[in-house]
């Protein structure tokens, strides 16, 4: 795909030419401090947000995309901080499953995130960033920051919350938060509640983090270090867990990088070794290492059913909110089975709710590739319902 | 696009507004036909995917799932109708699938073929071969069986046949309380509704 048309003509020009930084993107200022799960308030936060796509007059049409850990708000469009290309280009867009022709579309940086919403990485009131003294925040408080942006955009009825990974909790979170104000969700490759064994994954991440001298106790950025170092290798293991056996055998086997015979060393000698380095390192380039910790422990600490009683169907009682559930057969970070659960949970509590899992090898990561009858049938949903919405 | 005959004559058996679980409904074609012409809150369990997606397209509130394994998932009585078209054969365990059914609704329909039906006994008295539409080992029928096995079953699991019908075809006999003998001898594939006893 040729982005350059999109660029201003003068970064074409220049290829040097210095990318905007963070503070260049669009925010808002939320109207009202924000009270969080912890029992703290964050007084001025900013929520930094794109849209595609036009408001109709009645606001019925606007679709929220959650972004997932690693995300940002730019998943239709290229992030210009980082260049890097939108994360959902086969998903939103004109024609697309989520039309940005028919429907306005709104994603945000999650609240504790870093690319340009209140974090760890922000200032303080001090003056002095955050750090390890922001305040720890759950997925519910993310959902709050959005429902206090989408209330400032005018809108009070979103016709659609869909997301992934992260991005599902954000979308059940919604339909449990505000379920009048929701009128389709679509939770992906998702859980209403992080396993130990997902915790476990990021618990290694956050220790690698820490453990790296330039963390700095979490004031890295006051010093002017940065623990690229850490954050690489929790990349590298949170991305072992988006991606299935399958899919690494027939990428990489046990293939060699750029050589015959393994090197009797500690080299990067196979091709999957190679990749991850990969991972790890281009990750650095884009991530603040303190909102990974923050933004980990959200998932961590998200567990709708024990927020309900430890009934999960509890949480969804009279849902107006008509559900359509994606998994994907290989992931093992949000089993299918973990989708079947939640399903079972909004059968019980008497909602709307489909389920379809895709057979794919793509692992946790499928949603975000390639899976034809995955994006067909997430469209025909979408019809479905705007059909039912009179859009 | 055309109506089913077999489609039609099962929306004669449902009441409007009730509540429907089609086990089986493919691209939802019988479910949107009952949400369409009765009104009726139509649930799907669909094994394949790509089925289960067109289902979703037409608006319909489907979970792809295994109806051996999954109909677990729906509470006692969240139906006032379960449907099982041309499937119960092909099951591994269709005494559990319909002790399921049975705990989902008071009112169950069941399509099937009728291994009964006299081409089939006089095929294999004939031949010694077993009355298969392809190769007897290819075939995804797990369980062949008669009206009279149905009814066998149904008893075991505390259903009592309310009436059926018999299919050939497009051609659908009307809906009768009884002579299920004679079904049982002279037709083709049958759609049986059983309610609890």
């Amino acid at each position: 795909m040729d982005t350059s048309a999109a660029c201003p003509t003068t970064l074409a020009l220049m290829p040097d030419a210095p990318r905007p930084t963070v503070d260049s993107l669009q925010r808002l200022v939320l109207p009202a401090p924000l009270s969080l799960d912890c029992g703290q308030v964050l007084e001025r936060v900013e929520v930094a947000y794109e849209t595609w796509g036009t408001l109709n007059a009645s606001k019925s049409n606007a679709i929220l995309v959650c972004h997932a850990l690693t995300g940002d708000q730019f998943c239709a469009g290229e992030n210009p901080v980082t260049g890097r290309p939108a994360w959902w280009p086969r998903m939103i867009g004109p024609g697309l499953p989520v039309d940005t022709d028919r429907y306005f579309v709104i994603a945000t940086n999650v609240l504790g995130g870093c690319m340009g919403t209140t974090g760890p990485a922000s200032a303080a009131p001090d003056g002095a960033p955050w750090g390890t003294r922001f305040p720890v925040i759950t997925i519910a408080d993310m959902v709050r920051a959005q429902r206090a942006l989408v209330a400032e955009l005018g809108i009070d009825s979103l016709f659609c919350v869909l997301g992934g990974s992260m991005g599902g909790m954000q979308v059940l979170e919604w339909a449990v938060q505000a379920p009048d104000s929701v009128h389709s969700a679509i939770p992906i490759a998702t859980s209403a509640r992080h396993s130990a064994q997902n915790i476990a994954f990021y618990e290694i991440g956050r220790q690698a983090i820490m453990s790296d001298p330039d963390w700095r106790g979490g004031a890295y950025l006051a010093e002017g270090t940065r623990p690229d170092r850490g954050l690489a290798i929790a990349r590298m293991a949170a991305h072992v867990t988006y991606v299935s056996e399958g899919a690494l055998k027939r990428k990489f086997d046990r293939g060699l990088q750029d050589r015959e015979s393994t090197s009797f060393s500690f080299d990067a000698d196979f091709q999957v070794e190679s990749y991850l380095r990969h991972q790890g390192r281009s990750f650095t380039d884009r991530f603040d290492a303190n909102s990974y910790l923050y933004v980990t422990r959200a998932m961590d600490y998200f567990d709708l059913a024990a927020a309900h009683g430890g009934r999960l169907a509890d949480a969804f009682v009279g849902s107006p909110v008509r559900f359509c559930l994606f998994s994907f057969s290989s992931d093992w970070h949000y089993t299918p089975e973990e989708s079947m659960g939640i399903t079972r949970a909004l059968v019980a509590a008497g909602a709307e709710v489909s389920h379809i899992e895709t057979r794919t090898d793509k692992g946790h990561d499928a949603f975000l590739l390639e899976e034809p009858g995955f994006e067909a049938a997430l469209g025909g949903f979408l019809e479905a319902s705007a059909e039912r919405r009179g859009l | 696009m055309s109506v089913r005959a077999d489609h039609t004559a099962i929306a004669s058996r449902v009441a409007k507004g009730a509540r429907v679980l089609d086990v089986g409904c493919g691209d939802g074609e019988l479910l949107a036909l009952l949400r369409d012409v009765r009104n009726v809150d139509a649930r799907g369990l669909e094994l394949d995917s790509a089925d289960a997606g067109r289902a979703v397209a037409r608006g319909l509130s489907v979970v792809q799932g295994d109806a051996d394994a999954d109909l677990e998932i729906f509470p006692d009585d969240s139906f006032d109708v379960a449907i099982l078209s041309k499937a119960i054969q092909h099951m591994r365990r269709p005494d559990h699938v319909m002790a399921e059914l049975r705990r989902l609704a008071p009112r169950v329909i069941v399509s099937f073929r009728n291994y009964g039906h006299w081409p089939r006994r006089l095929f294999l008295l004939a031949n010694g071969r077993m009355p298969s539409k392809q190769s007897w080992y290819s075939e995804s029928v797990l369980h062949p069986c008669t009206v009279s096995d149905m009814l066998d079953l149904a008893a075991h699991t505390g259903l009592f046949p309310v009436a059926a019908a018999s299919v050939s075809g497009e051609r659908i006999s009307s809906f009768r309380q009884g002579g299920f003998g004679r079904l049982n001898w002279a037709a083709d594939d049958v759609i049986a509704e059983f309610a609890r006893s």
